[in-house]
């Protein structure tokens, strides 16, 4: 009860917060599709590059969020205290699984399909956007759909350095020892999370092509 | 008269130097046949005898690493691949049916990359799939995994066919089918050899469908061309490899 008093006694407030959590989510996941795609598509070209490119993203994602917040402020231009930084952070994590998704999943298309569409004179690029992309879709939205879900949880923590976000409540909280205000940033962000999870799921879903 | 296929002193050598069994290894040696319009010449052989790699050397997804290859009297060295492999029917084993595609747009599809109106596309895919033995307006819009094995094969045939090149490959198409269904596509595949003229070369380890299909047969045995001549020739030929298959049949 507590809990509903106080979002009806900040709603400005937590709308707001809502509202620069799904921007960082956002903004932080298109940009990594962005990089992301194009990265993992250039690695099934480019086999030797994999381990590398794969073992550097591997390695964003074993690093603790907070350091890498922390990592990230005296860095120029990226850096500073606020969102900038935070949507840098959130960008690394959400490589490894577009990437690897992406690679999985252009990479994955059978063989004798490939070499059909190559026997047939298919040009390398009609090759990726008229059947590997489409084939491989469904695979790249299971990693969009990772990394969407782990920034949602992520972005909680852009609040420490001042990025804003549901974040905000949760260290709040934590500082003054207030359930209900940690209570009142993680629920959201945990509904945000698992709407995410859902709607990217059915998406995939529509465009799995298994199917022989 | 310019041969639709010419293939001379064709070879394929592994890339890396090395033994006669390893890395620097040659799958195609010094393989020379021609095949001309409405001919089909059967490639038989064991496998890992070097038929399909010839195959692929012909349409060059493997690019040869000695010899030459002319299609229609064009070197195809010097075409760009996509065009070259345009003119070029080629039909797979494991046929390779874009499963995202329906039946038609798979049969119209180099129609398409060759940028054909919508309609001329339409009546050759409702053409082609006639062809085949497939009725058109049951099959045109099922996707790949709505067809038996059969009737994806006969698909795969119709798409090889599309653009109506005049040389078509086909590495053991029938071979994943099952006995019935086989015997029945490889009877009317013989029947239709005649009508569509075209020069074909077909690769099979089938000898039964060797000579039920082939004007003439070539028979590889380690990357070579062992054995090349009429099925008459072939029948009585004295190499012992080809004993060895003719006991088999």
């Amino acid at each position: 009860m507590s809990l509903l008093s106080f979002y009806a006694r900040n709603s400005q407030e937590v709308l707001g917060l809502v509202g620069q959590h799904l921007y960082l989510v956002a903004i932080s996941t298109g940009t990594a599709i962005v990089i992301g795609v194009p990265l993992g598509v250039l690695l099934t070209r480019w086999p030797a590059w994999r381990g590398p490119v794969l073992g550097v993203a591997n390695v964003f994602q074993t690093v603790p969020s907070l350091a890498l917040f922390g990592f990230l402020i005296p860095l120029p231009f990226i850096g500073g205290i606020g969102a900038t930084t935070a949507i840098v952070a959130l960008v690394l994590y959400a490589l490894l699984p577009i990437i690897r998704n992406t690679y999985e999943g252009v990479a994955g298309v059978d063989p004798a399909v490939r070499e059909a569409a190559r026997g047939m004179g298919m040009t390398d690029r009609q090759l990726l956007a008229q059947v590997e992309l489409p084939l491989g879709f469904g695979v790249i939205l299971a990693g969009v759909r990772v990394a969407t879900v782990v920034s949602v949880g992520t972005a909680t923590i852009a609040a420490a350095i001042g990025a804003g976000g549901l974040g905000v409540y949760i260290f709040r909280g934590v500082a003054v020892v207030d359930d209900t205000l940690i209570l009142a940033g993680a629920l959201p962000a945990a509904l945000m999370a698992l709407g995410a999870d859902a709607l990217l799921g059915v998406a995939e879903r529509r465009f799995a092509w298994r199917a022989r | 008269m310019i041969p639709a296929l010419d293939v001379r002193g064709l070879g394929y050598r592994l890339p890396g130097k090395g033994s006669e069994t390893g890395n620097g290894r040659f799958l195609v040696r010094d393989v020379s046949f021609t095949v001309g319009v409405g001919e089909t010449l059967v490639l038989l052989g064991r496998s890992g005898s070097g038929k399909t790699t010839t195959l692929k050397l012909i349409n060059r997804l493997l690019e040869p690493t000695s010899g030459e290859v002319q299609v229609a009297g064009e070197r195809a060295a010097d075409l760009p691949v996509t065009r070259l492999r345009r003119r070029i029917g080629y039909v797979i084993q494991e046929v390779g049916l874009f499963p995202h595609f329906t039946v038609e747009r798979n049969v119209g599809l180099v129609p398409r990359l060759d940028g054909w109106p919508p309609a001329r596309i339409d009546a050759r895919v409702r053409e082609l799939l006639t062809l085949v033995g497939l009725d058109p307006d049951t099959f045109a819009r099922r996707h790949p995994h709505e067809l038996s094995g059969g009737q994806r094969q006969r698909v795969g045939v119709a798409r090889a066919l599309a653009a109506d090149p005049p040389l078509l490959l086909l590495d053991e198409p029938f071979g994943a089918l099952d006995p019935i269904t086989r015997v029945e596509l490889q009877r009317e595949f013989a029947a239709l050899e005649g009508r569509l003229g075209k020069a074909m070369v077909f690769v099979t380890h089938d000898v039964r469908e060797g000579l039920l299909l082939g004007t003439r047969i070539g028979l590889m045995l380690e990357g070579r061309l062992a054995f090349l001549g009429t099925q008459d020739e072939f029948r009585r030929s004295e190499h012992p490899e080809v004993r060895k298959f003719m006991e088999a049949a």
